[in-house]
């Protein structure tokens, strides 16, 4: 199975990692998942609908990453996933 | 349910908080002393036989040594072993140390709590709804104004004291577990029904003690009651964080801005990082211009004992000891004085509590919201991780207040619509310093035309709040709707706030 991650743990980063699957699914582990977990999970969507991504599962382990931030780490997991 | 002044709900039979101002007179209940000699003893379980302890007791304690205390845990535990129910506990701050009172709730030998401060596992248990009575949670000027006036009776006080001496006098200032201060155990002393000294350094006679051993019933000797290198917490450090140092240079700013920085001022401030760069920006503009202060008070520490040592400032107000270095000027320093909680915030202390002679604070904020009310009682989920300590009391005293804080942390925007728990009424909050802007409480047009030609970015904390938003968007704010774990009392013991569990 290819895989791929991008960003830390550290505060303000996103570790993002993604995987093949069938269909779109995004887990979120979020020390702000009371607050923005909407919003992260609509940042991980929409980076997968620009790059036209239909077939993934995403694991975001956030640590109060902003949103382009977490867009990026989704980019980047992808394109290493893509190898 | 009725609403206070700030439109909070509060439970019936209490008191609610209507303004900063406190309305009664000093009411100090009779001080007691006993009359005899304290009796010595070996062991904790000696007082428990000594005392007739019963259910339903209120025991207290004090946390000079902090994160290093161990008198807490050995106190509660020997309570649990003579089979005690229903025990409040009243100690002026709670530290993840005394994790081992969480079964103690959950088995109900503790059933209430009264502090000042908490944080860690007790407090975690607390917000989860394990202790059955709300938890009280004092300022440390309104801890001492409860003990007093009779609010808060203490059948026993438990209290760490690091050398005694066979009259029963004590201090902090020597010893292996030396701590320096012991300004919040003094209304304990004196009003509490019966007096423990628990020491781990018994010598013959003390020169100068700090506490009058005619107030002591027992003295209970053991082999340690405390690690003091926990005295010092993770925080007294001057940042380094880019952000941290801009808030504090701006803050130094504002301060001397306002025309706070002449002969002879008086200046109180936290001990966390940016709070210290502030000071260290202060004390540069100090030298430069010749300027002597005449005393700063608070948590002290090693930068102050420098600041005392170098005759910039005069005299240093100490009620509690945050490091070691400040430990040591205590003993050594004739110009570094010990106060009591009642000098330092009691809102009823005659002439008055020395926070009404500040001229300027600096706070921290865990939340503000847009009428400046502060939080750094609970997190933004309702989780209790502090308490006002000395906040509300020097807020209230000083004549300006100013808080620091970042406009962002880990995402979440520190200002707010409604802060999720009111510590502080923002009636005594005067100027919010972020590393994006500066908000002056619009109370305070006074300050405002003394900051409009300074060239720092002065702008309505709503803009400040809308900024936040741009960059992080605009969070849900969760509520909690369950039930109430925790009564926030101002310092005039109404009652401010109330914390719940997330849901019923």
């Amino acid at each position: 199975m290819k895989i791929g991650s991008a960003g830390t743990l550290t505060s303000n980063d996103a570790l993002v990692t993604v995987r093949e699957g069938v269909g779109i699914s995004v887990s979120i582990e979020s020390i702000v998942d009371a607050f923005f977990h909407d919003q992260i999970d609509w940042a991980v969507k929409g980076e997968l609908a620009r790059l036209n991504v239909r077939n993934i599962h995403v694991t975001v382990q956030d640590k109060g990453a902003l949103d382009f931030t977490i867009r990026a780490r989704v980019r980047t997991a992808i394109e290493r996933m893509e190898g | 349910m009725n609403r206070n002044s700030l439109g909070r709900e509060i439970p019936d039979g209490f008191y609610p908080y209507d303004g900063s101002e406190p309305a009664q007179a000093r009411r100090p209940i009779a001080m007691k002393a006993t009359p005899k000699a304290p009796i010595f003893l070996h062991t904790i379980s000696d007082v428990f036989d000594a005392l007739d302890v019963k259910d339903g007791m209120t025991f207290s304690f004090h946390h000079h040594l902090r994160e290093g205390d161990k008198v807490l845990n050995l106190v509660m535990a020997q309570a649990a072993v003579y089979g005690l129910k229903d025990l409040t506990i009243a100690p002026s701050s709670i530290f993840p140390c005394h994790q081992p009172l969480v079964p103690l709730l959950d088995s109900g030998v503790v059933t209430g709590i009264v502090t000042n401060y908490m944080n860690g596992p007790v407090a975690d248990a607390v917000t989860a709804g394990k202790l059955q009575k709300p938890a009280v949670m004092d300022t440390h000027g309104g801890r001492a104004r409860a003990i007093e006036s009779g609010d808060l009776p203490i059948d026993v006080a438990f209290l760490a004291v690091p050398r005694v001496d066979a009259f029963g006098n004590g201090t902090g200032r020597f010893g292996k577990s030396a701590c320096g201060s012991l300004g919040y155990l003094d209304p304990d002393l004196h009003y509490a029904k019966k007096v423990v000294f628990v020491t781990d350094e018994r010598v013959d006679e003390l020169i100068k003690p700090d506490l009058d051993g005619r107030y002591v019933d027992y003295v209970v000797t053991i082999d340690s009651i405390g690690d003091r290198a926990g005295i010092v917490s993770g925080t007294t450090r001057i940042t380094k964080e880019p952000v941290g140092l801009k808030i504090a240079r701006d803050a130094a700013a504002v301060i001397d801005g306002v025309g706070l920085l002449k002969a002879g001022f008086s200046m109180q401030t936290g001990a966390g990082g940016t709070s210290l760069a502030v000071v260290a920006d202060i004390r540069k503009l100090m030298i430069e211009r010749g300027i002597r202060a005449r005393f700063a008070s608070g948590g002290i520490t090693a930068q102050y004992v420098e600041m005392l040592e170098a005759g910039l400032v005069g005299a240093l107000k100490d009620v509690q000891d945050f490091d070691l270095d400040a430990v040591e000027s205590l003993s050594r320093n004739p110009k570094h004085e010990a106060i009591t909680a009642s000098q330092y915030g009691n809102p009823r202390y005659r002439p008055a509590p020395l926070v009404d002679d500040l001229d300027f604070v600096v706070l921290g904020a865990t939340e503000i919201d847009l009428d400046f009310n502060v939080n750094v009682t609970t997190d933004s989920e309702g989780k209790i991780i502090g308490g006002s300590g000395g906040h509300a009391d020097t807020a209230h005293g000083a004549k300006v207040c100013v808080v620091v804080t970042n406009l962002v942390k880990a995402r979440l925007p520190i200002i707010m619509e409604k802060v999720t728990t009111v510590t502080t009424p923002g009636s005594d909050i005067d100027v919010l310093v972020t590393e994006r802007g500066i908000a002056v409480h619009p109370r305070r047009t006074d300050l405002f035309d003394r900051l409009r030609g300074s060239g720092l970015h002065i702008l309505p904390i709503r803009e400040l709040m809308d900024l936040a938003h741009a960059i992080t968007g605009i969070p849900v704010r969760p509520t909690q709707t369950g039930r109430i774990v925790a009564l926030i009392r101002y310092r005039d013991g109404s009652i401010i706030d109330v914390v719940r569990t997330k849901r019923p």
